[in-house]
């Protein structure tokens, strides 16, 4: 097990907010923790890489450096938190700056993150006020580097800027990430689902959506779907 | 107005529609000619034989020029990145492997090396497991290639060609049954390994298969080549500059035929690719025929690697699985009379003598191993281009989240600069030359 998937509480990021929890507590679960006789209760508590602080390694610091010159005063509120994991670089962005840190990061000499792969969602329904999460992956060819950044926005208000502007190749991903969670990206030329119906009640891919979202009929049987049956987490 | 992706091609439901049969043309013309209709829309597929399965695209025609162009998808989406999030780690290769059916074996080796990357392990997969993913990575490739080479000419109404080419990729794809135990679809590539060690005997069809397979190549490029009709089809059709291809996010033969060297099995190595001593081709034309040249030398480049996997699995002894019991999935396969199962003498041993044994190879199988929280990002060079994953764990047993970044996908949006402006005609060579699977493209 990693250092990071432990009981201690991990760090605050620079605005002293905790580091993002998945489930606060699991619980009635052997493994993991390192308890096997029971009598700590069987809990666990589960929590995502906290926020890095200098020096990051490697070419990361150059990169956030560069960044935040660029940015200027606006650096503190773009960036969110900087977390290294895996030997993954990801910046939180604000979500009114990712197309500005986008249009650096692809044009800068420095960073030339001219590839984009896409935009991928994942949905945290325990992170209050910023369960949905979209996640752009950028490469530099120029460089040989990637680097993630994250963009975290309420269920309540889920709008993001599009960043069609800057990498025409986002088009679909954003359009994929709007059909299966519900993240509006304004400024989208035609935000329309992609792979679901046009017609289709709900997205998908958010964690409250069940597997078997719509009913499956066989002849003289019922068959739970699979979200029903019983599950180990 | 709303923006559509799935409903009719125009707007304007008083305009009036036309279906063609085939054979009827002179009469949708003259009843065209009587309404003097002059804004044209054809819907092609999602049910049609050039469009590389459920493609559906929407062209605006004036005479022969395509005026708009635009693809729909979505019509073989089934929801495998969902389902992937009720199964265990272990389980999640036999539902990536069928997204882009042709290329299985890339798929399973992105989600793999994304599990093992988040379990840490990534130094400690045996070294014959690393070969033998290449020898199933380049064993894919070749067969993926021979299909988009076969069906580009098919679609021409070159049928030889298709013959030819689904020919030799039946001699690639008996050698991956040999090994995996099927043809396609494979779950051969597991997290901490591969599923079962390769026979013996296989090394010796895999000098074999190179000498077939150059035959096969040099027929086919007889075929292709320098037939007049096939350079009069597709060259500098499709056109797509450099710069268009990095705008739309354009990787794989599509990315090269623009002139960028651009393979990650070159720039970020994985699964020991920086040990094997291949080329990356490229082409300055960024043209249908360059593409088309480009995945012929490829196989080339692959049945080079294929040669070098073969010597060093003589030469790599050792198991294909990594070494932690708690991972390592409890696969004793072996050949039984009835096919391939579970050994009978592992099932002796954790039925009849070890109660630990059973409990683990139980709690295994139906709980699977947990995996740290946190979130990677892995890609791999697969035929059509950068096949890319993100993954993330919340320190359970299940992916939190499998997210494919699928090449198809992305390729695919370039259909509509490769067309608009061209021949109604190059729309099937222009999708021929993108190389869509619609599996992996609606997931």
């Amino acid at each position: 097990m990693s250092s990071h998937d432990s009981l201690e509480p991990a760090a605050p990021d620079r605005d002293g907010r905790p580091p993002l929890t998945l489930l606060p507590v699991r619980q009635g679960l052997f493994g993991g923790s390192g308890d096997t006789s029971g009598f700590g209760g069987l809990t666990q508590s589960v929590a995502m890489p906290a926020p890095a602080s200098r020096p990051y390694g490697e070419w990361f610091d150059g990169v956030v450096d560069i960044l935040e010159e660029l940015l200027g005063d606006r650096a503190s509120d773009a960036i969110e938190a900087v977390i290294v994991d895996q030997g993954e670089l990801t910046l939180v962005v604000a979500r009114d700056h990712i197309v500005e840190v986008c249009q650096h990061l692809r044009d800068d000499p420095d960073c030339r993150f001219e590839l984009s792969l896409g935009v991928s969602g994942v949905h945290y329904p325990s992170d209050t006020g910023r369960e949905l999460h979209a996640a752009y992956h950028l490469t530099s060819i120029t460089h040989g580097r990637r680097i993630r950044l994250e963009v975290a926005v309420a269920d309540a208000d889920p709008h993001i800027p599009s960043t069609t502007s800057v990498y025409p190749a986002n088009n679909w991903h954003e359009r994929e990430t709007y059909d299966f969670f519900g993240i509006v990206f304004d400024g989208h030329p035609s935000l329309a689902r992609i792979a679901m119906p046009d017609d289709w009640i709900g997205h998908p891919q958010r964690k409250d959506y069940p597997l078997g979202g719509i009913p499956v009929e066989f002849k003289g049987a019922t068959i739970p779907s699979p979200d029903e049956r019983r599950q180990y987490t | 107005m709303t923006a559509r992706a799935t409903g009719p091609a125009s707007q304007d439901d008083t305009a009036p529609e036309f279906t063609a049969y085939g054979a009827d043309w002179s009469d949708v013309a003259e009843e065209a000619t009587r309404l003097g209709s002059q804004r044209i829309v054809i819907n092609m597929g999602p049910q049609h034989p050039s469009t590389h399965g459920v493609l559906r695209i929407m062209l605006e025609i004036e005479g022969e020029v395509i005026t708009e162009a635009r693809a729909g998808v979505g019509y073989l989406h089934t929801g495998i990145e969902k389902n992937m999030e009720w199964r265990t780690w272990s389980q999640g290769p036999a539902f990536c492997t069928r997204m882009d059916y042709l290329a299985s074996m890339f798929q399973e080796a992105v989600y793999c090396l994304g599990v093992e990357k988040l379990l840490g392990i990534t130094d400690d997969i045996p070294e014959r497991a690393s070969v033998l993913r290449v020898l199933m990575m380049e064993l894919n490739r070749i067969s993926s290639h021979l299909v988009s080479i076969g069906t580009a000419g098919n679609e021409l109404g070159a049928t030889t060609i298709m013959t030819t080419s689904f020919l030799a990729r039946e001699y690639v794809l008996t050698i991956i049954e040999a090994i995996s135990g099927l043809r396609m679809n494979n779950e051969y590539i597991r997290p901490g390994g591969v599923a079962v060690d390769a026979p013996e005997d296989v090394i010796a069809a895999l000098r074999a298969l190179d000498g077939t397979m150059k035959a096969k190549m040099g027929e086919l490029g007889n075929l292709i080549l320098k037939n007049p009709i096939f350079i009069g089809r597709a060259k500098g059709v499709a056109y797509l500059n450099l710069s268009g291809c990095m705008a739309l996010g354009i990787t794989g033969p599509m990315l090269r035929s623009a002139g960028l060297a651009y393979d990650v099995r070159k720039e970020d190595p994985y699964c020991g690719y920086e040990s094997y001593d291949f080329q990356v081709p490229t082409s300055d034309d960024a043209d249908a025929y360059s593409r088309l040249v480009i995945r012929m030398e490829e196989v080339y480049e692959s049945l080079k690697i294929v040669r070098q996997c073969a010597d060093r699995l003589e030469t790599t002894p050792g198991p294909v699985m990594v070494a932690d019991k708690k991972i390592a999935w409890p696969a004793q396969l072996s050949l039984g009379g009835d096919g391939q199962g579970n050994s009978l003498d592992h099932i002796k041993t954790i039925m009849g003598t070890s109660m630990e044994a059973l409990i683990h190879h139980f709690k295994l199988v139906t709980e699977g191993f947990r995996v740290p929280a946190g979130q990677v990002w892995q890609t791999v060079e697969a035929p059509r281009g950068e096949l890319g994953i993100h993954l993330v764990s919340d320190g359970g047993t299940k992916p939190y989240r499998a997210h494919f970044r699928d090449p198809s996908f992305n390729n695919l949006q370039a259909l509509s600069i490769l067309c608009e402006g061209g021949q109604l005609a190059d729309v099937v060579v222009a999708v021929a030359s993108i190389d869509p699977v619609l599996g992996g493209v609606d997931r």
